[in-house]
Order: C-alpha cells, then structure tokens, then sequence
C-alpha cells in the first residue's frame, strides 16, 4: 500500500489541488440554486427589472466561475489520476522487470499481466473517483445541509430521517449485492477463458468434430452468466426506484411542513423551491459515497495483488566482483538445487569441471534435470548448495549483467518480438554490424531463409514471431545467442523443430568458427551430441556419467538404449 | 495500430445494422414495447408532477387567505403527489427490471449465435485474425450492445418522452419565454457538438495508445526470460517508458474532454436559467404573465437541459453500440465451411447372407453411406495431382500425388515448411485444395460430409492443445462416451498411464492453462491418448513424437505400434529412425514430392533421403 501511495508523488500537487479546486466548484454551485430563489423571492414580487438583473448576473456569473472550476478541477483530477495510474504502471513493469526467473515462475506471466493491465486500470479509476467524487459528495452533502439548515430550521427534521434511511438502504445493499457480483464476475471471467481456450484449441475441436459439444459447453457457461447477471442487476433495479420514493417522499414532506409555514407566514415560496433542491443534493451526494465506498471495497483485491508484486524482493542480487568472465571454463562443485517449495531435489550433487573451449552434450530423460543443470550457469536460479565457478569465479560474486552477457542462453521456450529480423537480432548485440549479422545468421544456417524473404532482414515478424515455423524461430534464436560473442553459449533443446540435416549443420559452424567458445547442448536427439567433446548422462537429477561419446557408447546403459532406440538396425 | 483503429470506428450502413439487431430480438419487441410505453408513462407522470407544483402553490398562497378553507386542496395536491411518485418508482422499477432481463437474455442469445458461427467458420479465418481480435467481439462488441440496450435506450426514450412533454408546457405556460430556451438550447447544442466530437477522437487516440501499451507489457511479460538472459532490461524499461508516457497523455486528454461535459451543461443550464429569469421578470412587469406561471415555467426549464445533454451523451453510446453490432454481424454473414458432401459414416456389420448392412452400434466396422449404398471403410487415401496455396497466391505443394493403401503407413520427411503438414492438413479438409482429387476409399473427399470424415480420422497434432478439465476429460475428448476403463486402456496404449497415475490425483488431476502444469512430453502423450481413444480407422501423427525423451519416446512407439495395427496411418517425423518401417516414405522439397519409395529403395537410390538418413551419422 505504501509503495502503491508513493507512486502519487511526481503528480501529488495535481491530486492535492483537484478536490480544493473541485470544493469551490460545489460552493458555487450549493448557492446558485439560494440566488434562484432570491430571484423568485424578492426579485420577480419586487416587480424592479434592475433587482432581477442584478441577481441574474450574479448568477450568471456564480455559473461561468462554477464552470471554470469545473474544468480546472476536471484537468487536474484527470492528469492527476492519469498520471498515478502511468506511474504506477511503470513502478510495476520496473519491478517486474528486476524479477528473478524463480520470481517470475511464481507469479505466472498472464497473472503479471493482468496485474499491469486490470488491476492499475482499477487503482487509477480508485484515485480519479477519489479525488472528484469522494471529496465532492461529502462536501457537497455538508454544505447543502448547512445552507439547507440556515434556510429553516424546522424543515431540516425532514433530513434527520432521511439521511438513517438511505444509509441503512446502502448498507443492505452492498451486503447483499457485493457477493452477488463477485459471483457474476467469476462467471465472466469463466466465459472469457472458455473462448480464449476455444480459440488455442479450434484445430482439435474440428478435428475431433466436436463442434457440438464446445457449443454446449459455451451455451452452459453463458446461462450460468446470464442467470447470475440478472440475479445482481434485478437487484441493482431496486436501488433506482427505493431512491427515488426516499426523494420524493422528502420532497413532498417539506411541501406539506414549507407549505403550511408559508401560509403562517413563517417562510417565504423561494426558500421551499431551494430547499428542494438540497434535497437532491444531500441525498444523491450520500448515495453517491456509499458507491464509491463499494467501488473502494471492490479495489482492496486490485491494490493487495500489486502489492505482492511490489513488495516481491529479487531473489538474486549482483555480486560484488565487477569483471568481466575471462575464461570460458565450468566448474560444478557439489551442487544441489530443489526448485522453489519442491519436495525433491531436481539435481543432486553435480560435480564436474568443463574446459574452455569444449563442446558438452547434455542427454537424459524429460525431468531428468538437463534444463536445471544448465539454467544455474548463467544465474537463472541460485543453487541450494555447493558452488559454481565461471571463468575460476564464482557465479554469485559477478555482476548479473557481466556474467550474462557471457553466458548466453537459447532457453527451451524461446520468444522473438514484434519489429524486424535486424531488431530482433540485435538483441544479441545492439553495435553490430551487418555483416556479423550476416556471419552470425549463416553460423544458424538461417541467412538461406531470411534472403528468400522479399524485405529481408528488415522483414517484419509479428507479435511472438508468427510468421515464421517453428525451426526458423529457433535457428533465428540461435543467431541472437551467437552474436552476443560469448565465452559460453548454451542450447536448451535448441533445435527440436529443426530438420536433422539443418542441424547437423549449425553444429559444424558451432564447432568450427566458435573454437574458444565453451559449447553446451542439451539435446533429445543421440546424433545432435555424438560429435560432442563429452557427454553428460543425467538421470533423475543425478549425473550418471560424463565421458566422450564413444566411451559411453561401450559402457554406459541409459547412453546405449537411446544410441539403440534412435539408430537401431543402421549400421 | 492500423486494426486497432478500425474496431473504434463508426457503422457504414448504422439504419440497417440497427433494423437487423431489431429482428434478431424480434421475440423481445412486445416486452420493449412494454418497456417504452411505461417509460413514456412515467415521464409524463414526471412533467405532471412539476406542473402539479402550481396549483400546489396557488393553494399554499390561498391558505395565506384563509387557512381552514384551502386546507383541504392543499392535502388533496399533496396526496395527488404522493400517488404520483408511489406509481412511477413502482412502474420504473417495473421497466429496469424487465429491461434486465430482455437485455441479458439478448446478449446471451448473441454470444451463444456467435459462438456457433465461429465453430463453422473455417481455419483460414482463424488464421487470419489473433485471439485478442476475436475476443474483442465477446468483450467490447457485446460490452458495447449492452450499454446501449441497458443504459442507453432507456434514457433515450425517457429522455425525448421528458422533452416534448417539457417543451409542449412551456409552449402552454409561455410561447415568447420558450423562444428564449430554444435558442439558448440551439447554442447549447453546438457548444456539445463541438467538445463532443473533441471527445470522440480523443477517446479513439486513447483506445489505440492504450491497445499498444497493452499489446507492448502483453510481448514483455511472454517474453520476461528472454529479456533476462539478455540483459535487455534497461531497453525494455526506456522503451515501456515511452509508450507508456505515450498513452498518459492520451488518457489525461480523453479523460479531461469526457469530465469537462458534466460542468459545461450543469452550468449552461445555470445560465439558461439567469437569463430565463431574468426576462420572465420582465413579462410579469409587463403583466404577460403571472409569478406562479412564471415559477412553473422556470421549473420546466431547469427540467429541460437535462435530458438534452443525455441525449447527447447516449448518442456516442449508441452509434458505439451500431458499429459493434455491425462488425458481429459481419462475421454471421461470413461464408461457412464449405461442407455440401452427403456421404456419411456409419457403423457397420455383416449379415448372415456376408452383406455389409449398417448397424446401430460400435462393431468395429466402419461403412460409408451414400444413400442407401453402403462401401465398407478401409483407409485407402490417394492424392492426385494436387495444389494448393493458403491465400490464393503462393503455392505450397504443387502437383502432389501419392497413394495409402488399406492398413500402410505412409511417412512424409523433409525440411521445415516442404509442406508435410499441410499434406495432412488437406486430408481432413482444414483447408480446400485448389486443384487435383482427394479420394477417400474412392470416394472424393468433397463429397464426404465434413463431420464423417474427420470422425474417420484421429490427429495428433503439431502443437498439442488440452482443455481445461480432468486429465480423464480430457483423454476423453476423443470419444465423449468412452467408460473408465476405455479411458484407462487407451492411456496405457500410448504410454500415459504410468505418468498419470503419477500425478497427485491421478486421472481426476486437473488440468488447467492448456495443461501448462504438465511437461510438453506428458501433453503429448497425452494428446496421443486421445487419439487412443478415438479408435478411428485412419491415423495421422504429426511430429508427435519430436519432444518426448527417446525412453519414453521407445515405450510410446511400442504403443503406437499397436495403435496402428490395421489402420492406415500418416507420419511426419523428423527423426528418420522413426518412419524407417513406413510402407511408403515421401521426401518433400518446397511442396514437391521428389522422392518416394519405402527405406531400402530410397537408400538404394542415393538421393536427398539418403543424404539425410548418413547426415545422422556423419562421425561414423
């Protein structure tokens, strides 16, 4: 909450001045309806055009003030709350921003993104309602009760029962209607995921002809919508009418007490035709509080989700070591790591040292901790225990960024973004030149496809990189890595999509143009780790093994079973 | 930016889009008539009270006189009033509640026919649109119908109903003073019109500076790791900051237009008001008219510019309202899936003269209908001298011919984008071919209704997709009336079991996120499973294998075997190891077949496929 309030601050003197610039607004605007009943009290009986002009200016004047407070409240309010609301949004995304791959792992990306989107939207409409409404009403409400009780008396009684009645009417209401729209607002968020799941998953449907069946499915979270929308706004219908007859009623109570004073000559006709007007005034302004309080309530669960976020510490922190890595050699010292509140450690006990300059295969089966052993390299993850040494330094004491720009990364589950291929790739390295472009892309064995494309490296890729196959997107994520220039270049099952010969092919450049560069692969298939220096065997988080190819092929089990799956009858 | 924009723009043809919503809720119109009449009812109730007000007064000014006398009326107008307000907060909330429901079950009605539309619509046009363009029909389009039909029609009509009944009393009580309002109301107008169309293309500047803001944070936040690993923080902060400043000012500007309506009308009608008075005190100098007139009349003014200003502001909802109407109406009028074939797929079964008759239940037996002639299904599949382009222009696979018999297993091997699944995706008809034959045991695939052939089929995926649900629910996709034990056979077919009986809850685990809470190995095993279970005569496996670890891959394999006992089957793989037993393997390049034959053949040939199957082995 407080992190959320801090992020008023660049527009605090906005925020502050709208609601005092907006309380002169509601003055002026609690007194005209006083000049109007001069203006039918003593001016138009006094029969003097000079008085009624007067009066008349007056108001003329009252109204164009009233206006230019309006729209000055109105600027204020608007680039205060729009403002607080960019802010915070940036607060967030920055946040989000220093997060740790464990950070991000917990909070999932769509919920992020509601977070970013929803939820600041809710907390930005919170503040702008804040600062017009909540600070106007109440006012407005007091200072219609004020002139209203100075006006008379005795007819203000008319207010001592009012005002209990529409407070307990909100009361009842948001007890009873608070859950109800919670409950219509789970049935549209259901709604919302049955379409989106629908629109992943059109292949399967069709496929399966189960046109039928999604048509029921939808039909039966639509009812469910559609029953408890009418549950909540038929209630909501009551609201409307009871306020109304609450109005009314008062009304009429204050021409029946205003009417028979007036004929004992204890008030005057403009007084009553104002003092109605308060009416309005109070009870719609009490009205429109108990609304703002229920909006209010309803933002609790916006501003706690941001706080999570915001009060999120990163769970790794820059070392204090602030050199660049020199060498491109690994060393795991009894390393251990168990993922956040997992039960089983997903790598035990690795201990091992890779030489600068040599190509590793990483082989084992889907869990057996290939993706764990590598992420703990360049930092992802911290591990539990045991050390890991990059270069002869250990991965803690760099500079995340020094030690990442070393050790790149082409994660299992890669993204491009909108832009150009050249955009894109540049990621790698914003200086370079075309031409390591161009080399880089050939090392990928994606330069052949780009140069097919009309507009070449300036092609445009949409949103997630749709437009090109899965395979291209991997050897273009390749190309990204190389042209970083690391020490170490690791590849998550880099080239799943990719064709065998293709891949075949990266591999050559990998080991030929980038000699001094240590290589890891971790690989499904046996032949994309078989011209590897060394293999590492995992098995359930544990390394089995770790000798040349050929070695393992002799004595290694698990190696020979996928050597034989993969080859059987070839030789 | 450019589609953005279009989802904010105005209706082309508003009159008939409105003319064509009214007959979509036709069984609605008797309760909207309803609706309208009690809202008119209530209106006039409205201007009557004001106008009761008068007399009401009158009677106060007599009692002055003489008290006891003029009692009696003044508690008559009183009570009148009371009724008054009694009958029209129970006819409002008559009309609300009314309205609720017409308006809720007409939004209901128009998502469930768009959501049947878009289940015919074929794959192109999903192709052709992203998910957040086709969601925005069910949120904003539908969110904006309902504001009008909710908010806006009521208030509409209440609003001109409250206008004519105004305007005609002031006519009554004073034609030279209504003179006055018109042309403060003409001005008023113009004074709306202005800021209001400030406020419309501010508020279409924000939606689009919004859109991209969203889209941006929606990239960053799929694509956070990424940014991780490459230190790309810093950028990707200075660029959000930009773009996020960007829909600021958009925002601030839209905002402050939109807020700035309240104290312009509020205080014109202040105005109006002053100068209203202000004559009216000089006519009843004149003598042209008295003060109790003059009060009413200036009741009725202060009554009027309310409703004009909400005429105006429900205006912008409505054409909002029309032009989302409009583009849902679009999509009902797209063509749908092409499917005019009337041969079916029934089940069949041999009687005792050994002729094929069609049975009620599963046997096993599979016949195609064509009328009454029934021709047993036996998964032979020919292409002949296909082409095909996805948009008309390119072409993809060009002159593809091939053959499966009964019961083979045919491969197709090659590069990324040679056109292999797209072979498979012209099988099942996702999309239609250009040119050539599809035959189908004989029979061309266009004259097999869609449904039976794809019922024919079962697919394993490229991409493999799961639903919300139970893991059960979802192996049960593929035959929604398989029992338990069906479902557990054919998980152990492909090798699911022993994972899923794994998970915490076993076959009841829930699955949600597209099963995101699985790894894409268990997924595809998965989606193999439901393949399992669909026991459909013709099998296509598209790279299904390719992310599964080569152990599992093995035991998955083994159950595929099985799986593919007398079926006939289609395999894209990328791992040559995997299509080696294949009756037939195609080699494809850019859309072409350009080898063919089974694995020894086509090592003997020395061609492109046996460069690919020693490009594996290039150490040996």
């Amino acid at each position: 909450m407080k992190k959320i309030l801090a992020c008023t601050k660049k527009y605090l003197p906005f925020i502050i001045l709208a609601p005092i610039v907006l309380i002169i607004e509601v003055i002026l605007e609690v007194n005209i309806p006083k000049v109007m009943a001069q203006i039918i009290d003593t001016g138009i009986p006094s029969g003097d055009p000079e008085v009624v002009i007067a009066l008349g200016k007056k108001m003329v004047l009252m109204a164009l003030c009233s206006f230019a407070a309006g729209a000055v409240g109105c600027y204020l309010s608007s680039t205060g709350a729009m403002g607080f609301g960019a802010e915070l949004r940036k607060t967030v995304f920055n946040r989000i921003q220093d997060f740790s791959f464990e950070n991000i792992d917990g909070f999932q990306q769509s919920s992020l993104l509601t977070r970013l989107t929803t939820d600041v939207d809710y907390v930005q409409q919170g503040l702008r309602m804040l600062t017009t409404m909540f600070i106007r009403a109440p006012f407005m409400m007091i200072a219609a009760a004020v002139v209203a009780f100075r006006l008379n008396k005795d007819l203000f009684v008319v207010f001592e029962v009012a005002v209990p009645v529409v407070i307990i009417i909100i009361a009842l209401l948001s007890h009873f209607a608070l859950p109800k729209f919670r409950y219509m607002l789970t049935k549209y968020d259901g709604l919302n995921d049955m379409e989106q799941e629908y629109l992943t998953n059109v292949r399967v449907v069709k496929a399966y002809v189960r046109e039928e069946h999604e048509k029921k499915k939808f039909a039966d979270v639509n009812w469910q919508l559609m029953t408890s929308s009418i549950d909540i706004e038929g209630m909501l219908c009551l609201l409307g009418p009871v306020m109304q007859l609450v109005i009314y009623g008062c009304i009429l109570a204050v021409y029946y007490l205003g009417g028979v004073d007036i004929a004992r000559g204890q008030m005057e006709f403009g007084s009553l035709t104002a003092f109605v007007s308060y009416i309005s005034q109070i009870l719609i302004g009490l009205l429109m509080m108990g609304m703002i309080f229920m909006n209010i309530i309803r933002l609790k669960g916006s501003v706690e989700r941001l706080s999570e976020v915001l009060n999120t510490q990163s769970t790794l922190l820059d070392g204090n070591y602030d050199g660049n890595v020199k060498t491109g050699d690994i060393d795991f010292e009894h390393v251990s790591f168990t993922y956040n509140k997992a039960a089983r450690e997903s790598l035990s006990d690795a201990d091992f040292h890779i030489a600068s300059g040599e190509t590793i295969g990483i082989i084992g089966s889907t869990g057996s901790g290939k993706t764990t052993l590598v992420q703990l390299i360049p930092r992802l993850y911290d591990v539990s225990s045991g050390t890991i040494k990059v270069g002869g330094i250990n991965v803690k004491d760099y500079k995340l960024k020094n030690l990442r720009d070393d050790v790149a990364m082409v994660l299992q589950q890669n993204v491009l973004f909108s832009g150009t291929i050249k955009d894109n790739l540049k990621w790698g390295n914003p200086d370079a030149t075309d031409e390591e472009i161009i080399t880089a892309c050939k090392q990928a064995a994606v330069d052949d496809f780009i140069q097919t494309l009309p507009l070449k490296y300036d092609t445009d890729l949409g949103q997630g990189g749709v437009n090109v196959s899965g395979g291209q997107k991997q050897r273009l994520c390749i190309a990204r890595a190389l042209l970083k220039k690391p020490k170490i270049i690791i590849l998550d099952d880099s080239t799943s999509a990719v064709d065998t010969h293709t891949d075949s092919c990266i591999r050559q450049a990998l080991k030929e143009e980038l000699r001094g560069t240590t290589t890891l692969i971790i690989a499904q298939r046996i032949a994309s780790v078989k011209d590897a220096d060394r293999v590492i065997v995992l098995d359930d988080g544990k390394i089995v093994d770790f000798d040349t190819p050929d070695n393992l092929l002799q004595h290694n089990l698990i190696y020979q079973e996928i050597y034989n799956t993969q080859m059987k009858g070839v030789e | 930016m450019a589609k953005d924009e279009k989802k904010y723009q105005k209706a082309n043809n508003p009159l008939q889009t409105l003319k064509r919503l009214l007959t979509f809720m036709k069984d609605k119109i008797p309760m909207l008539i309803i609706i309208f009449i009690i809202i008119g009812i209530n209106s006039l109730f409205t201007v009557y009270a004001t106008h009761l007000i008068n007399p009401l007064f009158v009677s106060i000014g007599n009692m002055m006189k003489d008290f006891n006398a003029n009692y009696p009326h003044f508690l008559k107008y009183i009570e009148i009033l009371a009724l008054i307000y009694v009958l029209t907060a129970i006819l409002q909330f008559t009309s609300d509640r009314i309205m609720t429901s017409v308006v809720n079950r007409t939004l209901n009605k128009i998502r469930n026919q768009l959501f049947s539309k878009m289940q015919k619509l074929p794959l192109s046009f999903f192709d052709s649109n992203t998910h957040g363009e086709l969601m925005s029909y069910y949120t904003n389009d539908v969110g904006a119908i309902r504001d009008a039909l909710g908010d806006s029609l009521v208030s509409l009509v209440s609003a001109i109903v409250t206008l004519i009944s105004t305007f005609v009393m002031m006519i009554l009580i004073s034609p030279q003073l209504t003179i006055v309002i018109i042309v403060l109301i003409i001005i008023m107008t113009l004074l709306t019109k202005v800021i209001g169309k400030k406020s419309i293309s501010n508020y279409q500047f924000q939606q689009s500076s919004v859109a991209k803001l969203n889209g941006y944070m929606e990239e960053m936040m799929a694509g956070q790791k990424v940014v991780k690993v490459f230190n790309h923080e810093q950028n990707v902060k200075n660029d959000f900051n930009k773009i996020n400043e960007d829909a600021r000012i958009a925002s601030t500007k839209a905002n402050f237009y939109a807020g700035v309506m309240g104290p312009i009308s509020n205080n014109l009608s202040h105005i109006n008001f002053a100068i209203c008075s202000i004559l009216g005190a000089y006519f009843v100098i004149k003598g042209s008219i008295n003060v109790a007139d003059l009060i009413e009349f200036l009741q009725h003014a202060r009554n009027f510019s309310n409703p004009l200003s909400r005429i105006m502001q429900q205006f912008n909802s409505l054409t909002r309202a029309i032009a989302g109407a409009e583009r849902i109406f679009n999509i009902f009028d797209m063509p749908d899936e092409v499917d005019d074939g009337n041969v079916s797929l029934v089940y069949a079964t041999y009687d005792e003269n050994n002729q094929l008759i069609e049975s009620e239940e599963r046997t096993g037996l599979w016949a195609w209908k064509d009328g009454t002639q029934l021709t047993r299904l036996r998964g032979d599949v020919r292409f002949i001298d296909v082409h095909f382009s996805y948009d008309g222009k390119k072409e993809i696979l060009h002159d593809v011919s091939f053959y499966a018999r009964p019961g083979q297993k045919i491969a197709f091997v090659g590069a990324t984008g040679a056109g292999k699944t797209t072979i498979t995706n012209l099988i099942n008809r996702f999309y239609e071919i250009n040119e050539g034959q599809i035959l189908y045991d004989g029979i061309d695939i266009r004259k097999i209704k869609k449904s039976s052939l794809r019922m024919s089929l079962a697919m394993v995926l490229q991409d493999t997709h799961l639903f919300t649900g139970t893991v059960k629910d979802n192996i049960r996709y593929g035959k929604l009336d398989a029992t338990d034990e069906e479902v557990v056979a054919a998980a152990k077919l492909a090798n699911a079991d022993e994972f899923i009986t794994r998970l915490p809850q076993g076959y009841d685990t829930v699955l949600t996120g597209d099963g995101s809470n699985l790894s894409q190995g268990q997924r595809q095993l998965l989606s193999i499973a439901r393949a399992a279970i669909a026991d459909a005569p013709v099998l296509i496996l598209d790279e299904a294998t390719s992310s599964i670890d080569t152990r599992t891959e093995k035991f998955i394999e083994d159950g595929m075997d099985n799986l593919m006992v007398g079926r006939t089957v289609f395999v894209i793989a990328h791992r040559l190891s995997t299509v080696r037993n294949s009756n037939a393997i195609m080699v494809l390049e850019n859309g072409r077949i350009i080898e063919r034959g089974d694995h020894d053949d086509l090592i003997a040939q020395k061609g492109k496929y046996y460069m690919l199957y020693t490009g594996q082995f290039e150490l040996d």
